[in-house]
């Protein structure tokens, strides 16, 4: 068959044509592993190419999202890979359970999450996706295995979490959910001056609540550098929902994600500009109360802003754009103001610029997470100064003993890999036991060289 | 692979020889690209060529060399398919090669005007078609073609080599075209008068430029994701105005 469907990662940067599977509840997926590649994909919400395989097999797994088996005395429930956290959620949460961690978008998938081992705003207090996991079903050119954390495969399993799909494809897994008492949170909204502002802020009381996270206006400079808008929060207790008897208090757990409205399918390029971008970025500032206000929020406002709009990416036009998310060790403040005063005196605007305390990592060999700062940009491709500027923050996060997130990556220098992800070997060896040909492969695999 | 900016990590130069393909895989080196094929009929020019690449990119370039002639056109699709198997295929083709002939000589000489034709064109319609069939296989390729902006109007001074350039920009145009959607890309290279070997002795037309120029804007081009580049740009308004021009006007204009 000739690769026919074209894909890209949600940044639409290198869209490139493989050949398409969608095997359907039940189907075998032994028969897929073929020379020129296989890589699974869920709901394509990379942003670069770790979903894509071109010229290759590309298994769409969101055909399969049934829900084996669920516990809900203990939280634990076994579902199918394409299952989407969207689908979790609406399902549980009424229930009074939510997932463990959550990106900023419900349309991923269960394998696609594990497979990039994702983090939330929890991350400094819950850790990543694979610390909520007890078991996983894995297909790989060697066959079916299930594997947990701990046990005689758990190499395997640590392997695949944050393995992007390397290691072969999940079938299904176990993963544990969070008790809620309704499905609003309690959130602190406060501006900070600066970036030492903010970091002072975060490592003071992040510890207070259970979800943090800042967005930075990246081209305010000099005194202004890293102005940002400090959001944190709890899950709200029925108490604070209001008054007993109030409107608020009636369906505690009601989750109702507001209709998407869609962005048209032709936008001009060069829509978020410098301009756009700066106009936005005083608005929101601006916006934000000086001192910390408290407000309930949704859970989608407060996690998913983005997902009230469809196909928001669209937005950067026919170029698209890419995310460059990085971390630093504490103890590499200096350098993480030097990477943010970079990107303000560079041509190159960032729409969304997100800075999050991250905790301690886990066990995954290649898992982005560690104790540190991690900041994440989203920048339009085709400003000329966009190679040399990200190559250059690479530089800085190589020596300043940080890594960049993959699950994002469309553009790293290959060379940087083995310096940013020191257990690479431990997880090749893995790797290249439960898949000794290399028949898993994606774009992003060959072009790093994993 | 073809990253996010555009940059390949792996190209072939058909053509290899060609100054202003050399100046881009210069400047492609020095972004992402680690395998540079260079593929022509002259084996010591195509070493030569090698090594000062290997030179200037000592630890980070593996470059190859290997036989390739534009007018060998029955061979093309075989010589292409053995090209591009290799692990991980080739990221991007730049379509160099053409000759400029010698309008005086080739307007007597009806078989020495067919060969620049023969080269030009005919030659680059087989090759490129092989590497388009090699690029859909792998599902990605992006596809750098030198046109000239000889071919937007042809002039009376040289109509042949001229004539040669439109038909290779009317056929990468209607290509490009048929490749949306596949993965495919390609970027149409309209130069004016570049200072290389094929210009070598020749009088410098007004804004001329260098193999250089022309490379560094083939990579803005990839990064950009353009169709169509002119070096310099501002050729391309001054172009659209001579296409403009009534024929008995543009005729009179001074070559
Ligand atoms: C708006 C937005 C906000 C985001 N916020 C965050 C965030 O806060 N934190 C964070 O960590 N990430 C975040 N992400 C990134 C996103 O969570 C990850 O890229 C996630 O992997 C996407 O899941 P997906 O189902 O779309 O997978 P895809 O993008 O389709 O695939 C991603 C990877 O998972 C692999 N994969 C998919 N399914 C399987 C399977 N069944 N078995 C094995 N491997 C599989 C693929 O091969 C690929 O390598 C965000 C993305 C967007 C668009
Ligand atoms: N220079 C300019 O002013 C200018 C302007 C506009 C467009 N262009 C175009 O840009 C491209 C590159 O030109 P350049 O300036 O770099 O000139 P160049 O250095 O002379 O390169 C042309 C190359 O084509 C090769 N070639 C000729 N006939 C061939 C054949 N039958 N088979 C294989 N290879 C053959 C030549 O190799 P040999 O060594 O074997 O001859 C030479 O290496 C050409 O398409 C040219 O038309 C040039």
């Amino acid at each position: 068959m000739a690769p026919d469907q074209l894909l890209s990662g949600w940044g639409r940067t290198a869209p490139t044509a493989a050949c398409v599977a969608r095997p359907g509840p039940g189907d075998p997926l032994g028969g897929l592993f073929t020379r020129s590649g296989v890589i699974p994909r869920g709901l394509g919400r990379s942003y670069g190419d770790a979903a894509q395989c071109s010229g290759g097999t590309v298994v769409d797994m969101t055909a399969r999202d049934d829900v084996y088996a669920e516990d809900l005395e203990t939280g634990h429930v076994t579902v199918a890979a394409g299952a989407s956290l969207d689908a979790l959620m609406r399902r549980y949460v009424p229930q009074g359970w939510f997932v463990p961690v959550t990106p900023g978008t419900r349309q991923v998938t269960v394998g696609g999450a594990i497979a990039a081992d994702v983090h939330g705003k929890n991350h400094h207090v819950d850790g990543s996706l694979g610390l909520h996991l007890t078991s996983l079903t894995l297909t790989t050119p060697n066959g079916t295995i299930d594997c947990g954390p701990e046990g005689p495969e758990r190499d395997l399993f640590w392997a695949t979490v944050g393995g992007l799909g390397l290691t072969g494809i999940i079938e299904r897994a176990t993963l544990r959910l969070v008790p809620i008492a309704t499905s609003s949170l309690a959130v602190d909204t406060e501006r900070c001056r600066d970036i030492d502002e903010l970091m002072a802020t975060m490592s003071e009381s992040d510890a207070h609540f259970r979800y943090s996270v800042a967005w930075i206006d990246c081209l305010a400079t000099g005194a202004s550098l890293g102005r940002s808008v400090l959001t944190r929060g709890n899950h709200a207790s029925v108490d604070e929902l209001g008054p007993s008897g109030s409107r608020a208090r009636r369906d505690p757990l009601a989750f109702r994600p507001a209709v998407r409205i869609g962005v048209p399918a032709a936008v001009p390029t060069g829509l978020l500009n410098r301009l756009t971008v700066r106009a936005f970025n005083e608005a929101w500032y601006r916006k934000a109360p000086r001192t910390a206000r408290r407000s309930l929020e949704s859970i989608t406002s407060f996690f998913h802003p983005l997902d009230g709009v469809r196909d928001w990416n669209r937005l950067y036009g026919r170029r698209g754009f890419l995310q460059y998310q990085l971390m630093v060790p504490f103890g590499a403040e200096t350098d993480l103001r030097h990477l943010v005063e970079s990107v303000a005196a560079s041509g190159c605007a960032s729409f969304l610029t997100v800075l999050k305390r991250f905790g301690p990592g886990n066990r995954a060999p290649l898992s982005f997470p560690a104790a540190g700062w991690t900041l994440a940009l989203d920048l339009a491709v085709g400003n000329p100064g966009l190679g040399p500027l990200l190559d250059g923050l690479d530089q800085v996060v190589v020596s300043a003993g940080g890594r960049i997130y993959l699950a994002k990556d469309s553009r790293l220098q290959p060379e940087l890999l083995a310096a940013m992800y020191p257990r690479l070997d431990e997880w090749r060896q893995v790797r290249d036991r439960v898949d000794p040909d290399h028949l898993m492969q994606s774009d992003l695999s060959r072009r790093l060289g994993l | 692979m073809n990253d996010a900016l555009g940059h390949p990590q792996s190209l072939l130069v058909l053509g290899g020889g060609s100054d202003i393909a050399l100046a881009t895989v210069n400047a492609l080196a020095a972004q992402r690209c680690r395998t540079a094929i260079l593929a022509g009929r002259r084996p010591e020019v195509l070493d030569r060529a090698a090594a000062d690449l290997r030179r200037s990119h000592p630890d980070t370039l593996t470059v190859e060399t290997a036989p390739f002639d534009a007018l060998e056109r029955s061979g093309h699709d075989k010589v292409i398919q053995e090209l591009f198997a290799r692990p991980g295929g080739i990221d991007l083709v730049i379509v160099a090669f053409a000759i400029l002939g010698d309008q005086q000589v080739d307007q007597e000489d009806p078989e020495s005007a067919a060969r620049v034709v023969e080269v030009n064109f005919t030659g680059a319609v087989t090759a490129m078609l092989a590497v388009v069939k090699q690029f859909r296989a792998q599902g990605r390729g992006t596809l750098v073609v030198l046109s000239s902006v000889a071919g937007v109007r042809v002039r009376k001074a040289n109509f042949i080599y001229g004539s040669s350039k439109a038909g290779l920009d009317g056929f990468t145009q209607g290509l490009a075209d048929s490749l949306i959607g596949t993965g495919i890309r390609v970027l149409l290279v309209r130069p004016g008068f570049v200072t290389t070997k094929m210009t070598a002795g020749m009088k410098k037309a007004p804004m001329s430029t260098t193999a250089e120029a022309v490379a560094t804007t083939i990579v803005r081009g990839l990064e950009s994701g353009a169709s169509v580049v002119w070096v310099p740009s501002a050729l391309r308004y001054v172009m659209g105005v001579m296409k403009l021009l009534p024929r008995a006007v543009f005729r009179r204009i001074p070559s």
